[in-house]
């Protein structure tokens, strides 16, 4: 266990560093910078401004100053910190992913940490939907296997599947904001917000759920202390709820972390179209307006997740079945 | 080993739906505090900065227009500049001082008074070359200013102390402006948001305070200081600013709306969603494939403003660096059906660069379609007939759907009139504008909005060392022109000399005017003082809510074909102090 989390997180710094490295010099390999606009700037103010943020220097001295954690910043920025010199360290390493272009009143940080609760907010309303209509449509579909009610939850979780979620998106916002005026349009602030972008946000994983709900359950039915249960004499609610169902819920327990995954980086489309001001919306607008430092980011940031999360569920999988061991992982 | 493991994801699955649920609440109890303010409204992207210096794009103005004061406002209609944080001014007779008298009655939103003081140090700071403001070279005008702003050492610090710069407070209440040479649309450019002030005091607190993080710190709401008729008390990015209206402010009583929700939605769709379920008063935009429907309504009436969308042409390129050729294209391109067609909100087709609606100034035009004398030039200019094919030339525009569709028509319409090949090529909004400034293009789609209502800011683009150009295209005589005009106090000869200017460029044919723009701004019906004028500036100051009669008696004065739209906003009105006392006089 130790060894496999050590191993982990060796992989983990080679992954950052190249995923890091790649991404910062294909972004400053992309034609166009931070301050290009309509208007084109005097040279001399672009010269000023390039100087400001930096941009002036090597392209490896940036890279250097950007990840940390030594502050390459010497005497550029005197003036601007007060005049008392500047800090020793800085950069990535020291925790600090430095101011954003496009917004210039905030650091990354400050987007970041103000952003990312939002997302993981709207992605665990999304989350519950999921588990909630998948899980109770996959067990109506398994206990009527073949029944009309299977065939048409099974066509509506491939419909789910099929169909992207902002087409959902504008299906629901006509039948529950203008037809029935049940929600908001779009914002963000209270449990009405939430509930149609989750809706929309979950409704592909729930499809999936359902899906693997449905399969694992009707393994589990098909053994044998399910039928010893059932020739106890228990109820036939008794048998699926408290037996078979802690079984077949295994393939989707296994799903959920790359599903938190999924759901983390799916949001972007629904937070556009629900004006929600979560994390998601900064992963391509960051790129379009050449924000260098917060583009770097939110791809550190979802690095970070993704890898904990599939470490995580790596972890579960030993725990929930024993026939997995780590050290062959 | 089963069951120890069940327990384990027992233990942990409902810690972490605690976990959620906690966070969930936490987010109710954030939202359930807001009250919706008096007037919300769409302003389209997020704001850049709130610092004016270093702001750039129209929707940060009309947030620092709302939360600061210039020396000089603009009229809501006729945008002349009228007294704001000063009182008055004074033009010597040579044109070249303005002593501006600050107003005794203006106050920072902390309570100080403000001073004559606080603007040389907001313009030596604006100017400052290590505050790198992008429009830093509205204030080149004023003497020394070009030199200190561009002249730095390798630090990065200007060379020339600003004691060279024409800017002096001989007195708490006395501002005098040195300009270097007449300039006569100096008061038009002081209206501009950019030159807004700045408070020092509360600039230096923070930096005491925050060595490391003074530079966003003193733009926090909580700790920005202000002059203007609204302070801002919250601010999320891509959410909303919270605007109230400001006590301190010297004009307060004028001012009808306690507070104002400014959103910064991006999607066209939601937008409009938002204005028609009411959580929107006034957008600055939308979705084109529904602006058509949404045309006969009230609330919906595009008119004209400084804006013209046009194609350059790459002069230094054969085929282009023939005028003839130049003067073809102009002569084949589809100006009507494109805004008929594919445009269709009341879009003019342009033959000029200048849109005809500045009051005093009567601009060159290009001249009307005329497609055999455009056959004829292609002939004269050895194509076609008896002559060298024409080459296939490239229609290079930034990724969008109406920018391809108009590209389609005009390529068809060359096709089909001068018989010539032409492809198309989109890039991405940065990769554009890179391949643009540096003359990568035959025919590129290019877009100008006036910054300040005068031809000027029009003409100034063409003149050969221009930086925004980008056709290759000189003139002598025309910048010769444009100089001119810059130095000329005479407003009539000075008219005359850009319509001379503009006159060559529409000879010339660097550029292809296609259409003049319209605002797409949809407004409540009940919102007054919403005026439209020539920069579709808006300034939330004057804006306020009719009542029910006020409201009838604007809707008895409009056309009977239009139709009505739902009127939010409270139907009893809000007036400000100042309306309030007249309207119970009358």
């Amino acid at each position: 266990m130790t060894r496999f989390l050590l191993r982990r997180l060796l992989w983990f710094g080679i992954t950052l560093g190249i995923v890091m490295a790649l991404s910062f010099f294909l972004m400053h390999a992309v034609k166009g910078g931070p301050f290009d606009g309509e208007r084109q700037l005097e040279p001399a103010i672009e010269r000023n401004l390039e100087a400001r943020y930096h941009l002036d220097w090597p392209m490896w001295k940036q890279f250097l100053h950007y990840v940390g954690p030594l502050n390459l910043d010497q005497q550029g920025a005197a003036w601007l910190t007060g005049g008392d010199g500047s800090r020793t360290f800085g950069g990535v390493l020291s925790g600090d992913f430095g101011p954003s272009f496009r917004y210039r009143d905030f650091s990354v940080n400050d987007i970041l940490a103000e952003s990312l609760p939002i997302s993981a907010l709207l992605g665990f309303v999304a989350m519950m939907w999921a588990l909630a209509l998948g899980i109770s449509t996959g067990i109506a579909s398994a206990l009527w296997r073949g029944s009309k009610i299977d065939l048409a939850l099974r066509l509506a979780a491939t419909c789910g599947i099929a169909l992207p979620n902002f087409v959902i998106a504008s299906f629901l916002i006509i039948l529950f904001v203008f037809l029935l005026p049940l929600f908001p349009v779009a914002g963000w602030g209270n449990l009405s917000h939430m509930l149609l972008p989750g809706f929309c946000l979950g409704l592909v994983f729930a499809a999936y759920i359902s899906r693997l709900t449905r399969t694992g359950l009707l393994e589990a039915l098909s053994q044998n202390h399910i039928r010893s249960a059932h020739a106890k004499g228990l109820a036939p609610r008794t048998v699926v709820m408290r037996h078979a169902l802690k079984g077949g819920l295994l393939p989707v327990i296994s799903y959920l972390g790359p599903a938190t995954a999924g759901i983390l980086t799916g949001s972007l489309v629904i937070e556009r179209i629900f004006y929600i001001p979560g994390t998601g919306s900064h992963f391509v607008n960051s790129a379009l307006n050449r924000d260098y430092t917060l583009a770097m980011g939110v791809t550190i940031v979802y690095t970070v997740l993704v890898y904990t999360l599939n470490t995580i569920v790596d972890l579960a999988y030993t725990l929930l079945d024993p026939r997995i061991d780590l050290e062959e992982v | 080993m089963i069951d120890v493991s069940e327990l384990r994801l027992r233990q942990v699955l409902p810690l972490g739906l605690l976990a959620g649920a906690f966070v969930a609440v936490l987010g109710l109890a954030r939202g359930a505090r807001r009250v919706p303010a008096d007037f919300t409204f769409n302003n389209g992207n997020e704001v850049t900065s709130l610092d004016p210096a270093t702001l750039t794009g129209l929707p940060g103005g009309r947030v620092a227009r709302a939360i600061f004061e210039g020396l000089v406002v603009s009229h809501p209609r006729t945008l002349e500049p009228l007294p704001g944080a000063a009182e008055s001014w004074e033009i010597s007779t040579d044109a070249l001082t303005y002593t501006f008298r600050m107003r005794h009655a203006a106050r920072w939103s902390n309570g100080a008074p403000l001073t004559a003081h606080d603007f040389v140090y907001s313009f030596e700071r604006f100017l400052n070359p290590l505050t790198a403001a992008n429009y830093a070279y509205l204030l080149w005008y004023v003497k020394g200013a070009r030199a200190y702003t561009s002249d730095v050492d390798v630090d990065g610090q200007a060379r020339h102390d600003f004691s060279s710069v024409g800017i002096r407070a001989p007195d708490e209440y006395t501002l005098e402006i040195e300009l270097d040479a007449p300039t006569p649309f100096f008061l038009d450019l002081l209206t501009f948001y950019t030159l807004c002030p700045v408070n020092r005091r509360s600039i230096e607190e923070a930096r005491a305070r925050w060595p490391e993080r003074w530079e966003l710190e003193w733009l926090r709401p909580e700790n920005i200081v202000t002059n203007g008729p609204f302070r801002i008390i919250e601010r999320r990015v891509n959410d909303r600013i919270r605007l109230v209206k400001s006590d301190s402010y010297w004009d307060a009583k004028n001012v009808a709306m306690r507070s104002i929700d400014v959103l910064a939605v991006e999607q066209e769709a939601t937008m409009l969603n938002m204005y028609l379920t009411g959580d929107l008063d006034f957008t600055e935009r939308i979705n084109p494939a529904l602006a058509r429907e949404m045309l006969p309504r009230e609330d919906f009436v595009p008119l004209p403003y400084l804006g013209t969308y046009f194609y350059r042409l790459n002069t230094t390129r054969p085929p282009f660096d023939d005028v003839r050729v130049r003067r073809a294209l102009h002569l084949s391109l589809p100006r009507e059906e494109i805004c008929e067609q594919v445009l269709g909100v009341g879009q003019i087709p342009a033959f000029s660069l200048i849109p005809p609606i500045l009051e005093g100034f009567e601009g060159a035009s290009a001249g009307q379609p005329d497609l055999s004398r455009a056959r004829a030039l292609l002939v004269e200019a050895g194509y076609g007939e008896g002559g060298t094919p024409f080459p296939t030339i490239e229609i290079h525009y930034n990724t969008s759907e109406a920018h391809s569709a108009i590209a389609q028509v005009v390529a068809a319409a060359w096709r089909d009139a001068l018989g010539i090949n032409v492809k198309l090529r989109n890039e991405e909004w940065k990769v554009f504008l890179d391949s643009q400034n540096n003359l990568r293009f035959d025919v590129s789609r290019s877009s100008w909005l006036s910054d300040y209502a005068d031809p000027s800011s029009f003409t100034d683009v063409f003149v050969s060392a221009g930086e925004n150009n980008r056709t290759g295209w000189s003139n002598p005589e025309y910048d010769r022109l444009v100089a001119l005009a810059a130095r000329e106090r005479d407003p009539q000869r000075r008219m005359g000399q850009l319509r001379d200017a503009e006159s060559i460029l529409m000879r010339e044919c660097p550029i292809l005017p296609i259409y003049f723009y319209v605002h797409q701004n949809v407004v409540a019906p009940r919102l007054g003082g919403f005026h439209h004028n020539v920069l579709d500036a808006h300034f939330p100051k004057f804006l306020y809510w009719m009542d029910d009669a006020e409201l009838a008696e604007k809707r008895r004065a409009q056309p009977a074909d239009w139709t009505r739209a739902p009127a939010h906003g409270p139907r009893a009105g809000l007036y400000s102090p100042a309306q309030q006392h007249e309207r119970s006089a009358r």
